[in-house]
């Protein structure tokens, strides 16, 4: 057995650097993610926020500084002249309408997830796939389904005149804030489940035995146990459908009307029709602050229910 | 032990993880072909030091020579040391032929000449005819084999080997350690092995590092270790220990009388190193089995007390006692062999005994 | 042979009995009823795409294959259709390989503020569409830049690291890096050991991340809408043909045909992560 010793070699000043420090081979090999982060996202936001201060021109922007689109937004709270309060109410409105989607799809989600978690011995994944699968048709499409289901010739409609409750077309299905609601309640319903049921599926199965064991009753037993330990995943939840819905223009264009417009549309038209990208800028600004707030002001209440809770 | 034919030197080398002191400055060599085992508790930074060994951990201070080259900044793969993992690390994609020739793929071998290896090493862990089977077809100690082929096929200048028969139950543990000693002569390479388990170092090593928090405390041969421990940790560690506190009374000629309450006093034997002052507070240490048990008072004039029968075990070969003497709360241990039927006069509990010892079974260590 | 040495047997211990009460109870009733919630809407796609009527209602006329064949002749729907799959394909690729990198990183290394970065790393989920979308829309006019299948697919890129770092993290986390060491150790370097033991060992996750990506991708309107170009991609051609009913036969013909593909795509992945997880298993601990 006569094989050559390895040869130890010496590596170059800079192999050493990283040999020497963990953290930095690690944030070696995480810098190009992060560099995508950077270039796509924080610097677009940096010059969104920054074109919030300008005013445009028909083609041309005024990069001077100014707080005139922020007073156009907001100013009706405090009485600016000619400001209007459609900004307000709408932002307003579409925050009511979310709120709803999200607690909608949390109630309806929540029993899901627990069937899920504590029903479901084999296959769970089986079950898992069977809720994504309606997700894969494509999300306008799955919108425009429900105005078949809801409109004038719509299944409901036609169903309701065919069994003869009633004579006329219902006009109150479509084309208002329940419909963005029920459509956008059924657009993140899987979504809403994942993480109920990831919180629910790591509790440990003995603590339930533990509190049978201690004299409670099923309901006692979700009431003290469960729910608790599944507050974290009914939160991430919530914030996951109660963020994005909140800036969604797709389902109020779609099955909305004149009455279910929400934020997201008036900051769409204004980088199409309006026209006012500074406006826009602005008010979307304004939006992602508002919904920062909520959502602080949320997981703050949700905090302090739990110091309680202990 | 020469340190001129040392293949690894290290040279007060501490391993910080925040606050974790997990090597705490450590110097020491390791010779040339020696089976070199760190023995110590959970904890305790073996781990640590091998990967270092390694290369997986930089140190915070100090150097790691291998073979006369420092390895500051020497990346694992470019080491000359190859590592037999605790968990083995068996690539669950390859089949084992591919996972013994692993660290070979870029050696620019034929394929003959790979296969060959392989083969020779197949046959070397008694495993022929495995080349083809699945990683997860093999049982626990099919697979700690074939992490040791694996490594040893790169004919490294030092094998490391992390708890390597932890995982395997006692009997097959106790098989492995007698083969893993042949083929370590067999190869001829430096084994750098870490246990937890003071009777595997024991039957394995040429010496012993025993380490504690960090710091290594005593390096030495299995006898030497065993026998003369330095500190009343490496005594409590390696085997069972009895411990008195006493007061060393008066220095005859290198012998030493201590007094050591309710034992009385104490003679040991010749001293060859530190001698302790005299009136200075030390710790007695005797091992149970260097204690005899006599039915009636022993006619020698010292290291001799009576004490009564508190409890006793039967293991089989040997076995255990625990005599209470007065004076003391624990009561002390006695091992004795069981040559002949078990001692017909020893009756049941509460019997007084007397307890005697030789002048040379006694340690003294510092308190 | 019932003896009294059973008593002192442990008895087969089932540890959610507790919880698991009857299987088919008014929970499993919901739970179907939800499934059908879900699937309700997505089934009138088939239904209305064989339906022999120029308009998309009630009541069902007869059957026919001419909006499929429609759909083969319309080059609008055809160019989209190819663009989209050419965004998707670049797209699930650079972000699974962002992905990749980053879940390695998060796995494999001890060092400050990783977790503030992996959270930073997952914003985009949390960030409503529309501001990431006009954001990117208003840099791209900033520097001159021309709207194109590029800026679509930066923002989706955008979008779709978080989901491949979040499954490649699940993936990594499920094999010891000793194994990786292990390579190291046998003297293959950093590079090669990540094609020839991470890969591997991580393919079920790569191949989960890049049809989740493409998936999202290849469905992506918000932001999609602001940054096309001349060229479209699907979402938007077909976002373009609502307001034409007579197009929209076809376009509910080219949903059904995309549902039915995609049905086979998760099909297979779900039988790739079987085979996975059976030959990594056993090789744990
Ligand atoms: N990567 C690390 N980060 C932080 N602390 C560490 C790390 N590795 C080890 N430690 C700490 O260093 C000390 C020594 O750990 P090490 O793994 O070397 O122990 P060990 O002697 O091998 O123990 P065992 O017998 O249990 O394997 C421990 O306190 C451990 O918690
Ligand atoms: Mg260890």
């Amino acid at each position: 057995m006569t094989s050559p010793a390895p040869i130890v070699r010496q590596d170059s000043r800079i192999q050493r650097f990283f040999l020497r420090h963990e953290w930095a081979r690690g944030y070696a090999l995480l810098s190009p993610t992060l560099a995508v982060m950077v270039l796509a996202m924080c610097l677009p936001v940096f010059m969104l926020a920054a074109h919030s201060f300008w005013t445009q021109n028909y083609l041309t922007i005024d990069e001077t500084f100014t707080l005139a689109n922020y007073e156009q937004a907001l100013g009706w709270l405090w009485g600016a002249e000619g400001a209007k309060p459609i900004y307000i109410r709408l932002l307003w409105k579409s925050m009511q309408i979310s709120f709803g989607v999200t607690v909608t799809t949390l109630i309806l989600a929540y029993p899901f997830a627990y069937f899920l978690a504590f029903k479901v011995r084999r296959n769970k994944n089986l079950w898992i796939i069977l809720i994504s699968v309606p997700f894969l048709t494509s999300y306008l499409l799955r919108v425009f389904t429900w105005k078949i289901i809801l409109g004038f010739n719509g299944v409901i409609n036609s169903g309701l005149m065919s069994l003869g409750i009633i004579s006329e077309p219902l006009e109150f299905l479509l084309y208002n804030p329940t419909a963005v609601l029920i459509v956008l309640a059924h657009a993140w319903a899987a979504f809403a489940i994942l993480p109920i049921y990831v919180s629910l599926e790591k509790i440990d199965r003995s603590l339930l035995e533990a509190a049978t064991d201690l004299g409670d009753g099923p309901f006692r037993r979700f009431w003290r146990i469960t729910w608790p330990l599944s507050v974290p995943g009914v939160i991430a939840s919530g914030l996951l459908v109660f963020i994005p819905t909140v800036g969604d223009y797709v389902t109020p264009k779609l099955v909305g009307g004149t009455e279910g417009i929400m934020i997201g549309n008036i900051i769409q038209s204004q980088f199409g029709k309006a026209n006012n990208w500074p406006l826009g800028s602005a008010l979307s600004i304004v939006m992602a602050i508002a919904i920062t707030i909520v959502v602080l002001i949320f997981l703050y209440v949700m905090s302090l229910g739990r110091v309680r809770a202990k | 032990m020469a340190t001129s034919d040392a293949i690894i030197k290290i040279t007060s080398c501490s391993k910080h993880f925040g606050p974790v002191r997990a090597i705490d400055d450590v110097s020491f060599d390791i010779a040339r072909g020696e089976f070199f085992s760190l023995l110590g508790a959970s904890g305790c930074g073996k781990t640590t030091l091998l990967r270092l060994l390694a290369g997986f951990e930089q140190p915070t201070k100090g150097n790691i020579f291998i073979d006369g080259q420092g390895m500051a900044g020497v990346a694992p793969n470019h080491r000359p040391t190859n590592m037999v993992f605790q968990s083995y690390a068996i690539f669950p994609h390859l089949d084992v032929r591919r996972n013994i020739g692993y660290g070979l793929r870029d050696a620019g071998l034929s394929k003959k000449e790979l296969d060959g290896k392989i083969d020779q090493m197949l046959e070397l862990i008694k495993l022929p005819g495995f080349g083809s089977r699945a990683a997860h077809q093999l049982s626990g100690g099919q697979r700690q084999r074939i992490a040791l082929a694996r490594a040893l096929i790169k004919r490294p200048k030092v094998l490391l080997l992390d708890e390597p028969l932890g995982a395997l139950d006692k009997k097959l543990r106790e098989e492995m350690q007698l083969e893993l000693r042949a083929l370590q002569r067999n190869v001829g390479i430096t084994f750098v092995f870490v246990t937890h388990d003071q009777e595997e170092a024991l039957t394995m090593s040429d010496r012993i590092a025993v380490i504690s928090q960090g710091k290594v405390l005593q390096i030495d041969t299995p006898t030497s270790l065993y026998e003369s421990p330095n500190c009343k940790e490496v005594a409590g560690f390696i085997g069972t220990m009895n411990f008195f506190d006493g007061t060393v009374k008066s220095m005859e000629e290198a012998n030493a009388v201590v007094d050591a309450g309710p034992l009385g006093d104490v003679r040991t034997r010749p001293f060859a190193a530190k001698l302790p002052a005299s009136g200075a507070s030390i710790t007695v240490a005797i091992r149970p089995e260097k204690i005899n048990l006599n039915p009636s008072r022993p006619s020698a004039s010292h290291n001799v007390i009576e004490g009564r029968m508190s409890a006793a075990a039967y293991l089989g070969d040997r076995s255990h006692y625990y005599v209470a003497v007065k004076g003391r709360n624990a009561p002390i241990a006695v091992a004795a062999q069981n040559v002949n039927a078990a001692r017909s006069w020893l009756g049941g509990q509460d019997q007084p005994v007397w307890l005697s010892w030789r002048e040379d079974s006694v340690i003294l260590l510092d308190r | 042979m019932s003896t009294r040495a059973d008593a002192g047997q442990p008895v087969e211990y089932s540890p959610s009995k507790v919880v698991e009460g009857n299987r088919y109870g008014w929970l499993f009733v919901y739970a179907v009823l939800y499934i059908a919630f879900l699937y309700v809407p997505p089934l009138f796609l088939p239904l209305f795409s064989f339906n022999d009527s120029i308009y998309v209602a009630f009541p069902i006329k007869g059957f026919t294959f001419e909006w499929y064949r429609q759909m083969a002749k319309s080059t609008g729907l055809l160019d989209a259709l190819y663009n989209s799959l050419k965004v998707g394909a670049v797209v699930c690729l650079a972000s699974t390989l962002f992905g990749m990198l980053a879940a390695k990183a998060m796995t494999r290394y001890t060092m400050p503020g990783k977790g503030p970065m992996a959270s930073f790393i997952m914003l985009p989920l949390v960030v409503p569409g529309i501001i990431l979308g006009i954001a990117l829309l208003v840099l791209t006019n900033q520097v001159g830049l021309e709207l194109s299948l590029f800026t679509i697919g930066v923002s989706h890129v955008l979008i779709c690291v978080p989901f491949g770092m979040l499954v490649l993290i699940s993936r990594l986390e499920g094999f010891d890096k000793s194994l990786e060491e292990a390579s190291l150790d046998l003297g293959v370097n950093a590079w090669k050991t990540f094609w020839r033991v991470t890969v591997p060992l991580a393919l079920p996750g790569i191949i989960a991340s890049i049809m989740l990506t493409f998936l999202i991708s290849f469905d992506e309107f918000i932001l999609a809408f602001f940054l096309a170009g001349n060229e479209v991609t699907l979402p938007i051609y077909i976002w373009s043909q609502l307001r034409f009913p007579a197009k929209l036969p076809s376009v509910l013909a080219l949903g059904t045909l995309i549902l039915t593909v995609t049905m086979v795509l998760v099909a297979v992945a779900e039988w790739i992560r079987r085979r996975g997880t059976a030959t990594t298993k056993p090789t744990a601990g």
